[in-house]
């Protein structure tokens, strides 16, 4: 890219390969390599900036007196309300999220509402209702916001985004980059509930099951983390859209390190690894709300897992993996009967199987 | 999780490496049918667990792979139709035809919905009296008879808005030309286990007889596998051949009778074309002359779309078992899940796909060399 690209991105032609792809498909929103595909062959080089490069779940700013973390998500669920949670908790859990995951703690709230048109003003209500219940359990305040009504016909009743700004304390300085052979890769609970969750009242697909989204604020987990090890909480991440799996390769790519996982460690809830059995998912690159990721120094690993199991969020939070200094860039797994695989990105969505 | 987490036991699967490291005294090729009995193989890193002299070879038991692509190309000619809502399993959605995937064509305004059972699809078209509702009938012996239950039910209900386009085909038929190619290297074999829980398994017996070959009926979890391996090469050493069945949870030698009869009532064999391989007499499944109204190739008069394959892909010699994934000059390269030029790079079953997922590249044996648990 020429300096003067950089001036005027007009001048610069599309970079994704448009003959493959001349429209916008579902997979760019599915938090996998599609994903990534856009934000750095399409937005990176549109906008440019070395906190954006970062790639991580926000970005922090130095000002007067301290560090700011900022973080947006936008909120297009179908349905809007699920097991255990809805549309609007969930878009209050996100961002404040993304902040933590910055070791951030959540400030302040915007909320943009995108209304369709004849959408029920009691649905409207109880969705309001429900973010301001989840603000204050989390401990933010939503201090602004916007709102659009679309024609009917094109939006899908309603879609949220927020924005959140966080305070981030002295002496925390998490980075994908951060994560170093040798680390120990924690997980705070059960992987894929989130996701199976909303896809056992998706239409079409409706079974029974017990399950609820654990959607939730995680703002007092990762205060334990660095209460407990300050400097030495190395990365964090919400391994949402694209899973774990995907939450990890990032990590691997960012730091030019390798990740071993090992399958028989990590949570699955008895439920979603049986719904993933039939549907021919892998709980791996089931989307959750409500977990997180840290990669911790080795030293400081069982001091970290107490930290989480301390919170009733995070009871059965787990080791599942060890950062290493083989294949940088790539995610490993021991398999339960003992073999080694790689454990890829998530491409496109993950699809139902024929049988 | 009953029946899964006994057949993924580390203890179980070192005894029964161990068996088979004992028993084998020289190098033997035994081909796993299906996409899914692949994918175990490599998901839990098995086939690296294996003997050397254990070569396996991955067989064409995969619907979506060899699902011709014309076939994809008239349901992609349906499917942009206005008056068409176009279902089908999830993992069809992005093979590519010609031109584009059912996936582009839904981001083109096509409607195009994943469903999870083929009587989701008649649900629909009686929700839908004014629309047309297709669903895409792909698959082995495994999934006949939900979609002929399908044809059935909406016959029942009367729905005239329903209809199929089927791509059905048959296992042993495939077997056949594989053993009877003067290229073929497969010394035993490992039968879909799922296929045989509805269609039994006699119809191996006069194969097996004829070609002088072990078959053995196996299911899908990692010790099956181990299990079912144990069986073809114990078979294989002591020179005997004949169908065994290591499979019996779910597997009775003369399958289910009704799902059978189900499928006889409504459909009739057919010759087919498979992707990558060829016509095969006799190796698929057709509506019955008197269920032809409900067959989508017809109502929509989609027969003449023909295509032509990408002159790189080699995913017929894949299918066969003459070539593995990585072989491809095109693999990992210019064929890559987002980008596939074949559909054994798409689908969840697909050799490509298993191979591409869980062990791309010389990266696996460092990580093999390195292992150990965390």
């Amino acid at each position: 890219m020429t300096d003067e690209m950089v001036r005027d991105p007009t001048l610069m032609s599309c970079p994704l390969p448009l003959d493959d792809y001349p429209t916008v498909v579902l997979a760019h929103g599915g938090g996998g390599t599609f994903s990534r595909m856009l934000t750095e062959q399409v937005f990176l080089p549109a906008f440019g900036g070395e906190e954006l490069a970062e790639l991580h779940d926000g970005a922090v700013i130095e000002v007067e007196g301290g560090r700011l973390a900022v973080s947006t998500d936008t909120f297009v669920i179908h349905p809007l309300f699920f097991p255990g949670g809805d549309i609007a908790s969930l878009a209050v859990h996100g961002t404040v999220n993304d902040l933590a995951m910055c070791g951030a703690r959540p400030l302040s709230l915007a909320v943009g509402w995108i209304l369709e048109e004849g959408f029920p003003m009691a649905d409207l209500w109880r969705l309001a209702v429900s973010m301001g219940q989840a603000a204050r359990a989390a401990d933010v305040r939503i201090i602004t916001g916007d709102t659009k009504v679309v024609d009917r016909g094109k939006g899908d009743g309603v879609f949220i985004n927020t924005t959140g700004i966080g305070f981030v304390p002295e002496g925390v300085d998490i980075s994908p980059r951060r994560a170093h052979p040798g680390d120990a890769v924690l997980v705070s609970g059960p992987i894929g509930t989130h996701g199976i969750a909303i896809m056992s009242v998706r239409e079409g697909l409706e079974f029974e099951t017990a399950l609820e989204t654990d959607s939730a604020a995680l703002w007092a987990p990762v205060q334990s983390l660095l209460t407990s090890l300050g400097h030495e909480l190395h990365v964090l991440r919400d391994p949402t859209r694209g899973g774990v799996a995907s939450a990890l390769n990032e990590i691997a790519a960012s730091a030019g390190v390798g990740v071993l996982l090992d399958e028989t460690a990590i949570p699955v809830e008895q439920e979603v690894k049986a719904a993933c059995e039939i549907l021919g998912l892998d709980p791996l690159y089931v989307a959750n709300e409500g977990k997180l990721v840290a990669v911790v120094p080795e030293h400081r690993a069982d001091q970290a897992l107490a930290a989480l199991q301390s919170n009733p969020l995070c009871r059965r939070a787990a080791r599942i993996g060890t950062v290493v200094s083989d294949h940088p860039g790539r995610v490993f797994m021991r398999s339960r009967v003992g073999g080694i695989r790689i454990v890829e990105m998530l491409s496109g969505e993950q699809l139902p199987r024929i049988c | 999780m009953k029946y899964v987490d006994e057949f993924r036991n580390e203890a179980d699967a070192r005894r029964l490496l161990d068996a088979i490291g004992r028993r084998i005294t020289r190098p033997w090729s035994i081909m796993e049918i299906c996409g899914g009995q692949t994918h175990t193989f490599v998901r839990f890193g098995i086939d690296r667990m294996l003997p050397e002299q254990v070569t396996l070879v991955h067989g064409p038991g995969c619907p979506v792979c060899v699902t011709p692509l014309e076939l994809i190309d008239r349901a992609l000619e349906i499917a942009r139709r206005r008056e068409v809502i176009f279902t089908s399993f999830g993992d069809m959605l992005r093979v590519p035809g010609t031109r584009g995937d059912l996936l582009s064509a839904k981001a083109a305004g096509a409607d195009v919905r994943i469903v999870y059972s083929p009587l989701d699809a008649v649900q629909l078209a009686q929700k839908h009296p004014d629309r047309q509702v297709v669903f895409f009938a792909v698959g082995f012996e495994t999934t006949a008879p939900a979609n002929a239950a399908a044809v059935f039910e909406a016959h029942r209900r009367g729905l005239e808005n329903f209809s199929i386009l089927v791509a059905h085909v048959l296992v042993p038929p495939a077997m056949e030309a594989i053993l009877g190619s003067e290229h073929n290297q497969v010394q035993a074999f490992l039968a879909a286990g799922h296929v045989c829980a509805v269609m039994g398994y006699h119809e191996y017996e006069p194969l097996a007889e004829r070609y002088q070959v072990p078959i053995v009926v196996t299911g899908f979890e990692p010790t099956d596998l181990l299990r079912g391996t144990l069986m073809a090469v114990e078979m294989l050493e002591e020179g005997r051949w004949g169908v065994e069945n290591q499979y019996a949870r779910a597997v009775s030698r003369a399958g289910n009778r009704s799902a059978q009869e189900l499928v006889a009532r409504m459909f009739s064999v057919v010759d087919r074309k498979w992707r990558g391989i060829g016509g095969i007499p006799a190796s698929g499944l057709g509506l019955r002359p008197e269920f032809v109204a409900y067959d989508a190739e017809r109502r929509f008069d989609v027969s003449a779309v023909a295509a032509e394959e990408s002159p790189e892909c080699i995913a017929g010699l894949i299918l066969q078992g003459l070539k593995k994934p990585h072989e491809c000059s095109a693999f990992g390269v210019a064929c890559t899940p987002e980008h596939p030029l074949g559909a054994p790079m798409v689908s969840s079953e697909g050799a490509c796909a298993a191979y591409y997922n869980y062990r791309r590249g010389e990266a696996v044996s460092e990580a093999t060399a390195h292992g150990g648990g965390s």
